[in-house]
């Protein structure tokens, strides 16, 4: 075989593994595939962790794909199929058959499958959820779980409307960037000096003031039982909030904690719902407040509260766990982000006390508590975050 | 001297290592990639595990210069890529008025000239160097934001800087381009897709105790193996931040500094607070984990 034969054979297989990833749900695009292409022709083939890392550093975009490369990788590659089963092996991925040949996919990487496919921007069809289907568990019972209702166009029209008059409690905050403007109090020397020499010498002063910016928004939703008829309409409220402004991540907890910030992203609401239904496994069940704010603050409070960024917790604070380890999370939480803003939808009665020990454990850490006594819609919602009595507190004592 | 670049990974592997650093393969992979490919390498992963040092051993090991931009919020061009020097050009202005030989056409031609242009590291990293082109290092990219992420996009694809008043800068021949992140944020997929990605995770026991001897070769060999066991062993604990290498490093130095050639109870509780920096993971380990932490490392003598 000459060399030319070697390289276009590798190139067919580079082809075909690209293929599988991004059937796999890693954004794989066409110039990818050349990089490839070109880093296993500058490395010695003969050396499979060299091959591996090699492709690695040029698929992998984030260190939650590494786990579904590895799958794919040690597939694809080391189990060595031959050339007409790599053709079929694509498409046996995408058949919805229930006899898989490999080993059955851990749970991680199913669970990295979910995150990685519905992140791509491909619309979401039949082939696509059912291989994120691994042997572990169900999609279709949660899916059967988390069927929403699609949205009426008089829905979505009312939605862009309340968005558009809603006022969160968070003031905008000057941000460290510059913008021109007739009145600010520094001056601008760059356009300044530009102007001047346009206008032949006479100096025309410009001004400039700080842009001034939303601080990013974390939102921790709680989807238990308890919380189930408001589901729906939070998910909305919260989608319509992520493609409203920049800078929003969005959680759901019940027993455990999911970020559903990418899947949310998604601009066409039912869309964005019926990949939250998917990616969220604890719908509807029970509540550990404490273990998922404490899990949040270990794995998710860095990387998403940097920016002086804003907390909304919505939950009633029924925790299944009655309050245990809650409050040393709860002032974590506190302590690691500009403010802390508890949105309660269950307390019906105006004579609120804190009786439950997870209301008590989260009430001595919240900067700004939102009771609601009546929320059946979006516009309830949108008047109790809106309500500007609690400014004055800003900022925190 | 400036040193060719690497033909092969070992090449790449002796390289970093004769510079210091201890790679794993997947990490020489990458950067052998990165600089064969001309790609910037994207490293992430969390504080203290040796990103910037990598940038650091590449420049200082292929005999290059090192431009580093560190980023903070609200980083913008005028501190990133150039800026104009007003006052010499208000200066200029006032000469070329108070004479009349110069007419004002003229003028605004030469107040933006090369003369008065403040050279920031992005621009410098893409004029051309006696060594050979330099390493950019563009530390820790999530504390800046979106807007500044999006003109690096620019940058780093064409390798070229446009400034209004002069016209276009490129570079001849690319940097070598290191961007690190500590994940405080995600980086937009956009500029990922640009570069070769590279999570750098902790180190075994093994490459770690290479790294310490290498770094602090005149602790005990004992010491440093202690150091590393019990290290390697909180980690695996539950904490919120485990310690990175940098405190592998610093913690050594520490005991040698109380002059502790073992590493014993009285030594571990006073120097807790090198590795650990939040008060919760100290009185975590201090209730639970220092029995295990101290039995660990006493096998490991």
């Amino acid at each position: 075989m000459s060399a030319q034969d070697t390289s276009g054979a590798l190139a067919l297989n580079v082809m075909n593994f690209a293929r599988l990833l991004r059937t796999a749900g890693l954004p794989v695009g066409p110039g990818k595939l050349l990089v490839a292409i070109e880093a296993l022709e500058v490395i010695d083939l003969t050396r499979k962790e060299d091959m591996y890392w090699a492709l690695h550093a040029v698929f992998v975009e984030r260190h939650s794909q590494s786990e579904l490369f590895a799958v794919a990788f040690e597939r694809f590659w080391v189990s060595r199929p031959s050339a007409h089963e790599i053709a079929s092996l694509v498409d046996k991925e995408t058949t919805p058959s229930s006899s898989h040949q490999g080993p059955a996919l851990p749970r991680r990487v199913a669970d990295a499958m979910v995150e990685a496919g519905l992140a791509s921007s491909a619309p979401i069809n039949e082939k696509n959820i059912e291989i994120e289907v691994s042997d572990t568990w169900s999609a279709k019972e949660r899916l059967k779980s988390t069927d929403f209702e699609s949205m009426s166009i008089e829905e979505l029209t009312a939605t862009r409307r309340i968005m558009a008059d809603l006022r969160l409690p968070i003031p905008e905050l000057p941000s460290r960037r510059f913008q021109p403007h007739a009145s600010g109090r520094r001056i601008d020397m760059r356009s300044s000096l530009r102007s001047t020499v346009r206008a032949a010498g006479a100096i025309d002063l410009k001004r400039k003031r700080r842009v001034r910016r939303h601080p990013p928004l974390v939102v921790l939703c709680d989807i238990s039982g308890s919380m189930e008829a408001y589901a729906r309409m939070m998910l909305h409220f919260l989608h319509a909030i992520t493609n409203d402004r920049d800078r929003v991540h969005t959680f759901l907890f019940g027993t455990r904690l999911t970020n559903v910030s990418r899947h949310l992203a998604h601009t066409d609401p039912d869309i964005a719902l019926a990949r939250v239904g998917l990616a969220v496994q604890d719908w509807s069940g029970g509540t550990r407040i404490g273990e998922t704010i404490a899990s949040f603050n270990r794995r998710w409070s860095r990387r998403v509260l940097g920016q002086g960024a804003v907390v909304l917790l919505i939950t009633d604070g029924l925790d299944r766990d009655g309050g245990t380890g809650l409050a040393e999370e709860m002032e974590r939480l506190q302590k690691s982000c500009r403010r802390l803003i508890w949105l309660n939808p269950l307390l019906r009665y105006k004579e609120f006390s804190p009786k439950s020990a997870g209301i008590k454990a989260i009430l001595p850490y919240v900067d700004d508590f939102r009771p609601v006594h009546s929320l059946d819609s979006l516009t309830d919602l949108a008047e109790a975050l809106g309500k500007a009595s609690d400014l004055r507190s800003w900022p925190r004592q | 001297m400036p040193n060719s670049l690497p033909a092969t990974i070992d090449e790449t592997d002796a390289l970093l290592r004769g510079g210091g650093y201890v790679p794993d393969r997947s990490l020489t992979t990458a950067a052998f990639l990165s600089l064969k490919l001309t790609r910037p390498l994207f490293l992430e992963g969390e504080a203290g595990v040796g990103k910037t040092e990598i940038a650091k051993v590449l420049a200082a090991s292929l005999g290059r210069k090192l431009v580093r931009l560190q980023c903070y919020e609200g980083l913008d061009i005028t501190s990133a890529v150039y800026e104009w020097n007003y006052p010499r050009q208000m200066m200029a202005i006032r000469l070329a008025e108070s004479g009349d030989a110069h007419d004002k056409e003229s003028m605004s031609a030469n107040i933006y000239g090369e003369e008065y242009l403040v050279e920031r590291p992005l621009l410098s990293a893409l004029r051309p160097d006696a060594c050979g082109p330099p390493v950019l290092l563009i530390d820790e990219l999530d504390r800046t934001d979106e807007p500044f992420e999006a003109y690096l996009l620019e940058v780093l694809s064409e390798y070229q800087v446009s400034i209004p008043e002069l016209g276009s800068v490129r570079a001849e021949t690319p940097p070598i381009v290191v961007i690190t992140s500590n994940r405080t944020r995600e980086i937009h997929d956009a500029l990922k897709r640009r570069c070769l990605y590279h999570w750098v995770d902790y180190p075994d026991a093994e490459r770690e105790l290479a790294i310490l001897q290498g770094k602090v070769p005149e602790a005990a060999a004992s010491l440093s193996r202690q150091v590393v066991a019990a290290v390697q062993h909180l980690r695996d604990q539950d904490l919120f931040k485990p310690p990175g290498i940098a405190e592998t490093i610093d913690w050594t130095r520490a005991l040698m500094a109380l002059d502790k050639r073992q590493l014993d109870r009285q030594g571990f509780e006073d120097t807790l607070g090198v590795i650990l920096k939040y008060q919760d993971d100290i009185s975590h380990v201090r209730q639970r984990a220092a029995e295990d932490a101290l039995a660990a490392s006493s096998s490991a003598k």
